[in-house]
C-alpha cells in the first residue's frame, strides 16, 4: 500500500499553525516516514497536486487568492482540516469584519504611512468583502482549534489519520 | 423548613423547602454546567447554560431558579441537553466578537473554558461580527463590549453587594448593551466607587483592569470572600 498523500497550505494566518507542526521535533521525521509530503511551505511544489489523502489548512478566507486555493484544495482532497483559530473561526483576520476592508486598506496603506502612501496595486489579491472560516467557504472534515494548536495535538491529529482513525478534538483543545 | 426528597441523576438525594435544583446538585457533587451563576449573588436564569430536565414535563427547567419538589426526578446528562447547551454557547460567541486568542482573559476565561467541556470545535451559525464599543474612560477598568454575554453578574454585585447599581442593560436582544448609569461614559459615573467588584465577577474578559494585556487578566475571586470563594475555575 502506498503512503497517505499530505499537504498543508497557508492562507490568511501568521504561519503559527505552521511553526507549531515543526515544533513537534523529532517526531516530524516519524511522520514524514509514514507520508508522502505532495505540498505546502515544507516542499517546493508549485501547483497544488490531485488526489490528497489529507490537508491542513492554516489560515482565513480573506482575499480571493485565498477562495481560488481552497476551491482547489476542496476539489483534490478527500480529508480536510481547519488547523488552527484563523481557519476554525477567521480569528484576528475576522476582526476586520466590521470595519470593511475600504477603511482597513485607507487606514493602514494611506493614513498611517508617511513615505509614498498608495494602495496595493493588481498584483495583490484583492480583500473579500469578509474574513471567512475556511468551513464558511467550503466543507471541512476535522476541525483543530487553537492558536496555534499546540505541537501535541497535531501530532496526535496527524497520528490518527495517517492511521486511518477519526480524530477527537472535542474536549481537547480550546479556542485561543 | 421542612426536607424534601427527590433524584437527581438517579440518585437519591434531600435538600430544603425552596431550595434549587442547582443548590442540591452541588450539594450532592454533581456537575451542572452554568454561566450566570455566581454564589452568594441573586440568579436571574440569563444564560440557560444549567437547563436539566424534570420528569413528566416536556419544557426544560433552567436549575439555578427552579425549586425543588417532593419525588422531582431530574436529568442532568442527556444528548438532548448536551446538545441544547453546545448551542447556547455557540449563540454566545457567535453573537459578539469573541477572539480568545488576542484577549485580555485567554485562558482565565468561562466561556472559552465552556466550550471545551461542551465539546464545541467551531461555529456552524454565522458570525454576526457586530459593531461594538470599548469604553476605556474610567481611570483604572475598561469594559469591552466585544466579550460581553449579558451573564449581569456585574449589575448584581454592584446592586447588591456594593448597593451602587452603576450597571445596568439597556437594549433588547443583540441590541442589549451594559451601560453605567443612564448611558453616560463610566469615567463620568457618580455612582460608581471604583470598587471592582464588577472586574473580579466578569466570566469573560468584557471587564478589564487597565494595564492587563493578552491572556493577563486574572480574576481575584477571594478578594470577595463573602461572595464566593472559591467558585470559577481556572486553568
Amino acid at each position: 500500500m502506498s503512503k497517505p498523500r499530505l499537504a498543508t497550505i497557508w492562507l490568511d494566518g501568521c504561519s503559527g499553525c505552521h511553526m507549531s507542526l515543526l515544533d513537534m521535533d523529532e517526531r516530524l521525521l516519524e511522520i514524514t516516514d509514514r507520508v508522502d509530503i505532495v505540498y505546502g511551505a515544507l516542499v517546493d511544489f508549485k501547483e497544488f497536486p490531485e488526489n490528497v489523502d489529507v490537508t491542513l489548512v492554516e489560515g482565513a478566507i480573506s482575499s480571493e487568492d485565498d477562495l481560488r486555493k481552497i476551491h482547489e484544495v476542496r476539489r483534490n482532497t478527500r480529508i480536510l482540516v481547519s488547523l488552527g483559530d484563523c481557519a476554525v473561526t477567521s480569528n484576528v483576520p475576522g476582526m476586520r469584519n466590521q470595519i470593511g476592508p475600504a477603511a482597513i486598506l485607507e487606514r493602514a496603506y494611506l493614513e498611517n504611512v508617511t513615505i509614498n502612501p498608495q494602495l496595493p496595486g493588481p498584483m495583490v489579491p484583492r480583500l473579500l468583502a469578509m474574513s471567512r472560516p475556511v468551513h464558511a467557504v467550503v466543507k471541512v472534515d476535522v476541525f483543530v482549534p487553537g492558536c496555534p494548536p499546540s505541537a501535541d495535538l497535531i501530532h496526535s491529529v496527524l497520528d490518527d489519520l495517517i492511521s486511518g482513525r477519526v480524530p477527537v478534538t472535542a474536549g481537547v483543545t480550546c479556542f485561543g | 423548613m421542612s426536607v424534601l426528597t427527590l433524584t437527581i441523576e438517579g440518585r437519591d438525594v434531600a435538600g430544603q423547602t425552596g431550595g434549587t435544583i442547582l443548590q442540591v446538585a452541588r450539594e450532592n457533587g454533581i456537575h451542572i454546567p452554568t454561566l450566570c451563576h455566581l454564589q452568594g449573588l441573586s440568579d436571574v436564569g440569563a444564560c440557560r447554560l444549567c437547563v436539566v430536565e424534570v420528569e413528566g414535563q416536556r419544557k426544560l427547567f433552567p436549575a439555578c431558579v427552579t425549586t425543588i419538589d417532593e419525588g422531582m426526578k431530574v436529568t442532568v446528562n442527556s444528548e438532548r441537553l448536551a446538545a441544547h447547551r453546545r448551542r447556547i454557547v455557540e449563540l454566545l460567541f457567535t453573537e459578539r466578537n469573541h477572539v480568545c486568542s488576542v484577549c485580555v482573559a485567554d485562558r482565565n476565561c468561562e466561556l472559552q473554558d465552556l466550550a471545551v467541556e461542551l465539546g464545541l470545535t467551531h461555529f456552524d451559525l454565522p458570525l454576526l461580527s457586530p459593531q461594538a464599543s470599548v469604553d476605556a474612560t474610567h481611570e483604572r477598568f475598561g469594559i469591552d463590549h466585544n466579550r460581553c454575554v449579558l451573564c449581569t453578574r456585574c449589575v448584581r454585585v454592584c446592586d447588591e453587594i456594593e448597593g451602587a447599581h452603576t450597571w445596568d442593560v439597556m437594549g433588547r436582544g443583540t441590541e442589549a448593551r451594559l451601560i453605567t448609569d443612564m448611558g453616560t461614559p463610566w469615567g463620568d459615573s457618580n455612582t460608581c466607587t471604583s470598587c471592582g467588584k464588577c472586574v473580579q465577577v466578569c466570566p469573560t474578559g468584557a471587564l478589564f483592569e487597565k494595564g492587563r494585556s493578552v491572556a493577563e487578566a486574572r480574576r481575584r475571586r477571594p478578594y470577595l470572600p463573602y461572595l464566593v470563594a472559591h467558585e470559577g475555575r481556572t486553568r
